[in-house]
């Protein structure tokens, strides 16, 4: 009875603790892995992982730890399946679509980009910015930008050193703004 | 200012990320705040990464999950059941669920009931409604053929215990075609019909208690107009094919001689 009453209020704990982030951790998913289905799983398997673990969570960001295990979890299934998903490279479609749409439009950083362009396109534009990023730049400028974690925040969840981190931004933001450039700025 | 507090640039361009990051303390950021003000070029490019943060932010979709997500993952949590266990024999979850489920169910049924059910009122439309179809097939129309008022009057007081107000309004185009004798509300009632144009015009008449009464009501019912009213102790339903405008006349004419033969 004792155990029954236990497990039943830590299934009430961990759905208090954990089920707020569901969106941050979806949000992180999807753009991990730039597809909807795979995503949605991705977060599932986050969330029986973090329940397994529940117990050893003695922390107090909740969310944090979510998305280390959600990230985790999610370089273990490309470990395992060889996931395409993988790849770090261009797509090509994606890019000769874009290039068309945006050659005769002007991108220009400094200035207010809504002036330039409809706000659909540079959200379009934005968008394949940043899954034309490598996995490993893609990935903290998310953590950063979106999710709108700190530094010491983000060393935690990539395991990655804070002076890392900051390189990778950097190189990230430095990629995002070549493309932007390039691709909206029409040379 | 001292000079070990200022920035050279390199420590500047070093700092850019840290600083539009929120990551630095606050003596750091005011002496970088203080040295962008002063560097042109580490101004502009403090304001070119500033400008691309705030593009992506503002237009990099933050995707939220779908609802269905929060339930797939709560459904695959463990959920045991403990207060099934304190009574083994009984398993009064289930029977909470089956009586009020029962209760429930038997107010739906009786409330729909109720809701369906037809009013008084609407039956009695329906009634009318239905009277006036059949006096228009053929030879149904009239037991009394006659336009003449005084005929038609003294007919009905043979065979009810009431005597209708009868006036041919064929002066106002709405002539008196005859009487008949017609049953609703479970009584037997007076039916006049009139013609105006083209159309026909069944009025029913018969005794109403209490005395009250009552405004005309109109309704329309299978394409038909219907105006209900109570006046001098009886009741009165009009109904017929032609414009609510023209039956409403009809109404007020018939009220006028209600109310004079009243006076006399």
């Amino acid at each position: 009875m004792g155990i029954r009453l236990d497990e039943q209020d830590k299934t009430r704990n961990f759905e208090a603790l954990l089920l707020p982030h569901l969106d941050a951790a979806y949000n992180l998913a999807r753009w991990l892995t730039r597809n909807d289905q795979n995503a949605e799983d991705l977060v599932q398997v986050a969330y029986l992982r973090a329940f397994k673990f529940f117990d050893g969570f003695r922390g107090t960001d909740a969310r944090a730890w979510l998305l280390t295990i959600l990230r985790n979890a999610y370089f273990t299934s490309l470990r395992d399946n060889r996931h395409e998903d993988a790849d770090v490279s261009f797509d090509d479609d994606l890019h000769g679509q874009g290039r068309e749409a945006w050659d005769t439009s002007s991108y220009d950083i400094g200035n207010s980009p809504e002036n330039a362009l409809a706000a659909h396109d540079t959200r379009r534009l934005v968008n394949q910015a940043l899954e034309s990023l490598p996995q490993t730049f893609r990935e903290v400028i998310v953590l950063k930008e979106i999710s709108d974690l700190s530094y010491k925040e983000i060393a935690e969840i990539t395991d990655i050193p804070l002076g890392t981190v900051m390189s990778r931004l950097a190189r990230g933001r430095k990629m995002l703004t070549d493309y932007l450039t390039k691709n909206a700025g029409g040379g | 200012m001292l000079v070990e507090d200022k920035l050279d640039c390199n420590e500047s361009q070093s700092l850019i990320a840290a600083y539009i990051d929120g990551e630095l303390d606050s003596s750091s950021a005011i002496r970088y705040s203080a040295h962008l003000e002063a560097c042109p070029a580490c101004s502009a490019a403090y304001r070119q990464m500033r400008d691309l943060q705030a593009t992506v932010k503002t237009h990099a979709t933050q995707y939220a999950a779908p609802a269905y997500l929060r339930e797939r993952i709560q459904a695959a949590l463990p959920r045991p059941a403990p207060r099934a266990r304190k009574f083994p024999k009984l398993p009064w979850t289930w029977i909470n669920f089956g009586v009020t489920g029962a209760c429930s169910l038997a107010f739906a049924v009786m409330f729909s009931v109720y809701v369906q059910a037809p009013s008084l009122q609407d039956r009695l439309e329906d009634e009318v409604v239905a009277s006036h179809a059949r006096s228009m097939m053929v030879n149904h129309l009239s037991d009394v053929i006659s336009t003449d008022q005084h005929t038609v009057k003294p007919w009905f007081s043979d065979k009810l215990d009431f005597s209708p107000t009868v006036v041919d309004f064929a002066q106002q185009g709405f002539p008196l075609i005859g009487g008949r004798l017609d049953y609703l509300d479970q009584r037997p009632v007076a039916a006049m019909i009139y013609r105006h144009r083209l159309h026909t015009l069944n009025l029913f008449v018969w005794p109403e208690t209490p005395h009250n009464d009552t405004p005309p009501v109109s309704t329309s019912k299978q394409g038909y107009q219907l105006i209900h009213w109570t006046q001098s102790g009886m009741c009165y339903w009009l109904i017929s094919d032609m414009n609510g405008q023209d039956l409403m006349e009809f109404k007020h004419l018939l009220s006028g001689e209600i109310d004079k033969s009243n006076k006399h």
